[in-house]
């Protein structure tokens, strides 16, 4: 009995970390959700999260995850298709990859200064003549810094889906007289729609839960549910506020993997 | 930054006369080492763990509860987190931090070791059953032996979390301590400074080298390039 006991003991961390890391921390964060900001048990987080206020920032929330996902798998398609037909895929796959090893802050200090007033994008505007633009802190930035990280994470689901293509397929598709536009439509894009989705998946969540870049790059302008929590939890110190939001953002993550399921997890 | 002259090390001497960038430098890379090294041996375990369980549906959930680290954003991880920590009564500064950087490597690790296990033919462990190796001996002599490729590239990976977490480490960091993503985000807020660029570059290097690292070790072991991050 006790063999068996000690034979099992190494178990014991990997439990423990299930139980203290993994459940505990859901729990605690549906716990909070009941209390208002004095401490009282309460619904009044769930009713003020169906106010105009929160529903507003939610949906536009979704609309920017929205675009950074469309302008990513814009950009990552073709990409990972033209990636494909390459020599030395691997080594161009690797290059691509980099960037996404390094880390993020780095790369959002590096757009302060290549989007700033005095940056590099403004000397290069005012030497053909448009002159000084506002950059950083608007939509727009925000929406090409994000996508500029998210691509690599878009690119490789797909490049993935696109590697595993049999020709053949392709081959009998020119053979029975389809144009490449024909063939890209009816073969090729319907066999990689599961690499389509893995990478919106790994996108879009990540998305919705931007905090660093909003303030960074965006200057506020623009509020994520990510933000919401950060202010929430840092700032206002209104826990029980910031656990509601976060309540509502696993619930939109679970929907949306249902959604898109493929139960292919995006790493 | 803007008004460019000419070449210059100022940056550098500068960077490495600020005692306090230098403290945090330090604190991040013994976190990392540290978190990279707890949860490659608790990772091990637990992918252990996992290949004794033969039924598929308790494999499932355990697998499930593993992932759930990954798939969740930073922001739910970390406010999570905080409430844990404020709770359990853990002051937030340098044990916080450790404690998030470890909990959140573990499936990672996991993810790492397991495929490695599955790929073990079982008749190796039957084998050595039968030559009269005891556990332990079974263990050290043949599964470890094996799956090292596996531990080494999880924990490469774990230390790759570990200094590129930002989400995370801001909220469990408290006053007092700070890793250096959290200190750059700091700094960026208020504006540009050259030697926060001059510690980029240092940065960068650190990061391909450890990415040159675990790019020879997949490719020792004739592994596809399958380390995507987060």
């Amino acid at each position: 009995m006790e063999n068996k006991l000690t034979r099992n003991l190494y178990m014991v961390p990997y439990a423990l970390w299930i139980a203290l890391f993994v459940i505990a921390p859901i729990i605690l964060v549906l716990y909070y959700s009941f209390f208002d900001i004095e401490g009282n048990f309460s619904l009044i987080n769930y009713q003020n999260f169906f106010t105009p206020v929160y529903l507003k920032m939610t949906l536009s929330s979704f609309w920017y995850a929205f675009l950074i996902t469309l302008f990513s798998l814009l950009v990552a398609y073709p990409t990972a298709y033209l990636l494909t037909k390459t020599k030395h895929k691997q080594l161009w796959l690797l290059l691509i990859i980099v960037p996404s090893w390094i880390n993020l802050l780095l790369k959002a200090y590096a757009f302060l200064g290549i989007f700033g007033t005095y940056g590099v994008t403004n000397n290069f505007l005012e030497a053909i003549g448009i002159g000084t633009q506002q950059i950083l802190f608007t939509d727009f930035s925000f929406i090409f810094v994000s996508v500029y990280i998210f691509i690599p994470f878009m690119i490789l689901p797909i490049f993935n889906a696109l590697n595993e293509l049999n020709p053949t397929l392709i081959d009998a598709a020119n053979d029975l007289g389809a144009s490449r536009w024909t063939t890209f439509r009816r073969v090729i894009f319907p066999l990689t729609l599961d690499g389509v989705k893995a990478g919106c998946q790994v996108v879009f969540i990540p998305a919705l839960s931007l905090f660093m870049l909003t303030r960074l790059i965006a200057g506020n302008r623009v509020i994520t549910l990510g933000t919401a929590i950060e202010q929430h939890f840092l700032v206002t110190q209104d826990w029980g506020m910031g656990s509601t939001i976060a309540v509502f953002l696993i619930i939109i993550m679970f929907l949306f993997m249902t959604i898109t399921g493929t139960r292919k997890r995006g790493i | 930054m803007y008004n460019f002259e000419g070449f210059t090390l100022d940056w550098y001497r500068e960077l490495f006369q600020d005692t306090r960038l230098l403290i945090i430098v330090l604190n991040t890379l013994v976190i990392a080492l540290l978190s990279a090294l707890i949860s490659t041996i608790i990772g091990v375990l637990g992918a252990l763990s996992i290949y004794q369980v033969k039924k598929r549906r308790a494999k499932n959930t355990i697998l499930s509860l593993n992932n759930v680290l990954i798939v969740s954003p930073d922001v739910i991880i970390g406010a999570s987190f905080l409430i844990l920590f404020t709770m359990a009564g853990i002051k937030l500064g340098f044990y916080s931090v450790l404690l998030s950087h470890i909990a959140f490597s573990i499936p990672i690790v996991v993810l790492m070791v397991l495929p490695k296990l599955m790929e073990m033919s079982p008749t190796l462990i039957d084998a050595a059953r039968d030559l009269g190796a005891s556990r332990w001996n079974v263990l050290t002599k043949v599964i470890l032996p094996f799956i090292t490729p596996g531990i080494f590239a999880g924990f490469f990976m774990a230390l790759t979390y570990s200094l590129d977490d930002f989400a995370v480490t801001f909220f469990v960091t408290g006053n007092g301590f700070s890793t250096l993503s959290v200190e750059i985000y700091s700094l960026a807020r208020r504006g540009i400074s050259l030697n926060i660029n001059a510690l980029s570059t240092l940065l960068f290097l650190f990061t391909i080298l450890l990415v040159v690292i675990y790019y020879f070790i997949t490719q020792r072991n004739k592994a596809q390039v399958g380390g995507i991050r987060k």
